[in-house]
């Protein structure tokens, strides 16, 4: 049989099919604020007009990923379907889906607890005292959340924070961790070997699986991590019925 | 009474609780789970008359010594493996009856890579997110240990020494791919390379990503191009930094970040599975249509599972009480003309 040769080349938004069972919306082929919002808002549009043999949307960094049952959906027409939707609004401008919340989780930065944050805050150009200043009120958006179960990546950073990986592992940070790079963070659900930086702690769990609530953030959501007594922190670790860390959450309008 | 258990005295290194899975939560990053070969979960519910959401043991590579507390049924799917009851070997892609207090002995595998026990009633540890299917990268459920006792469903009954006629999935052969995100960054002599390379297992493989061992050079982009992340899902075929194709199991993320220069037929997930060391993949592009055709192949098939069984053709090795069946009654001793002379 011939190689089939997909051609992803065009303006963007683009669909594409993957598998059989997969269609992939994509904003853009790499990060940008303007590519994540229309995903986000995209998706909440897909899900609102509830097409035929739609299974599942997810929405990821730049793109929509919607798994479909080609049986009995047509693809053709699914896609025809999605360009319409497409064509319908500028996604790019578009507001972000609505029932999104502001959820602030108290932080412990530096010293035992995070140990990367003063070389983090150097390879940026701060101060200690700098940083934990911009960290703990940055407000940031979920982009996505994967990797790990509910786990968010977290953006963005001003541009001094763009920060490379490390190429050697840290190999173990805790469940809770918030580490950051490439102006962005990420609050990790499960411990975890990583090459990102670990800049603040907390006793926040994204990932409940006995509650009847098991991810505690939505794509959308909003955080900030402003600064809490290490001590406080340490100890609500230490207590297993506390899973949200003292995290305060507000509606977002 | 007590509910029924299956006590597990020894187990291998790499047995664990699955069913389905958990689809629908690919937005949150939990990937959907669940049994490495789906397939042998659909054989042991025809073998049992049950549903295929039953939970079943899933055994990569070597399975455990196993008693049951009452008598349960049981069935053996996926790939085969050495198993005896008491010491009498046991047929495999079969159903059996387990007696209380008998001890299940299932060893390493014979062809193919993981095998399941499926019990009369489905395994009923405490479900969460809706199945029990094990994750282990995401904390859900554990490494069976021994020592543990699994609790049994009540079985609606029904016979046992019944077989299935498998189609052989456990000796490699061909995985049907089709486009991915990137397929078309591949450029045509690097795919039909693809599809005429040989792979062998890398020992590396676990439930998240099955390596494969390419028998000439490997596939990366010239560049080592990075690519944003995107939703993954199982059957993609990553192209990590040294060229190797992964293709994702049951349990890998959701998000991944290399290059996918295609997707596994999900029909042909359980023969990737099953790639014992040794024996060779090959990848061969279908399109879309052929795809789908596959689909609906595989549906139709799973679909007459339940009609596929039949009553096992005993083979008198196989009966462990051979004695007890009096085959002497009546049977020459061998020695008649000696007496007659």
């Amino acid at each position: 049989m011939t190689v089939p040769n997909p051609s992803p080349s065009g303006p963007w938004p683009m669909i594409q099919r993957l598998g059989v069972s997969g269609l992939l919306v994509r904003f853009g082929d790499q990060f940008c604020e303007a590519a994540n919002r229309a995903a986000l808002a995209f998706r909440a549009g897909v899900e609102a007009a509830p097409l035929p043999g739609i299974i599942e949307t997810a929405p990821s960094l730049v793109s929509v990923f919607l798994r479909v049952d080609p049986l009995p959906a047509d693809l053709d027409v699914l896609e025809a379907e999605l360009c319409d939707l497409l064509a319908r609004a500028d996604w790019y401008a578009a507001p972000l889906p609505p029932g999104r919340r502001l959820i602030r989780i108290p932080t412990a930065y530096g010293a035992d607890m995070a140990p990367d944050l003063v070389e983090a805050a150097e390879a940026a150009g701060l101060s200690e005292a700098e940083a934990v200043a911009q960290l703990s009120t940055a407000r940031l958006r979920v982009l996505s959340l994967g990797f790990g179960p509910g786990q968010p990546y977290l953006g963005e950073l001003p541009e001094h924070w763009n920060l490379p990986r490390r190429t050697e592992l840290t190999p173990h940070v805790p469940a809770g961790a918030l580490v950051l790079a490439i102006r962005q963070c990420v609050l990790f659900s499960r411990p975890s070997p990583t090459g990102w930086r670990h800049v603040g702690q907390t006793a926040f769990l994204n990932f409940r699986p006995e509650s009847a609530e098991p991810f505690a953030l939505k794509p959308g959501d909003e955080l900030q991590f402003p600064t809490a007594d290490p001590d406080h922190v340490a100890h609500m670790i230490a207590d297993p019925d506390c899973v949200d860390g003292g995290a305060e959450i507000e509606a977002l309008p | 009474m007590t509910a029924p258990a299956l006590i597990v005295h020894q187990v291998g290194p790499g047995v664990t609780v699955q069913d389905l899975g958990r689809p629908g939560h690919l937005a949150y990053g939990l990937s959907q789970g669940g049994a490495l070969d789906r397939l042998a979960l659909y054989e042991g519910a025809a073998l049992l008359g049950q549903s295929p959401d039953c939970a079943a043991l899933e055994m990569i590579g070597m399975g455990g010594e196993f008693e049951a507390t009452q008598a349960l049924r049981i069935a053996l799917t996926g790939a085969p493996m050495q198993a005896s009851l008491d010491g009498s070997p046991l047929i495999w892609n079969a159903s059996h009856q387990l007696p209380a207090g008998s001890r299940l002995r299932i060893g390493g595998v014979i062809a193919g890579s993981v095998g399941y026990l499926h019990l009369g009633g489905g395994i009923e540890t405490p479900p969460l997110l809706g199945a029990r299917a094990t994750q282990l990268n995401a904390g859900l459920g554990a490494l069976l240990t021994p020592g543990a006792r699994l609790p049994v469903g009540p079985d609606k009954a029904g016979p046992i020494g019944l077989g299935l006629d498998v189609a052989d999935r456990v000796s490699g052969g061909v995985l049907r791919i089709l486009p991915s995100v990137q397929t078309a960054l591949f450029d045509a002599e690097t795919r039909k390379r693809l599809e005429q390379s040989q792979f062998t297992r890398d020992p590396r493989s676990n439930r998240m990503a099955l390596r494969l061992i390419p028998d000439g050079q490997g596939f990366a982009l010239d560049g080592g191009l990075s690519v944003v992340s995107e939703v993954i899902v199982p059957g993609d075929i990553q192209i990590t930094g040294d060229g190797v194709p992964v293709i994702l199991m049951a349990e890998c993320q959701t998000m991944g970040g290399y290059p996918r220069i295609a997707t596994v037929l999900p029909a042909d997930l359980p023969r990737a599975a099953q790639l014992p060391v040794g024996a060779t993949l090959r990848l061969q592009f279908i399109t879309p249509e052929e795809g789908v055709a596959a689909l609906k192949a595989e549906q139709a098939a799973l679909a007459d599972l339940p009609r596929k069984v039949r009553p096992l053709i005993r083979d008198p090795r196989d009966i462990p009480d051979l004695l007890s069946y009096h085959l002497s009654d009546g049977a020459i001793t061998g020695r008649e003309e000696e007496t007659d002379r």
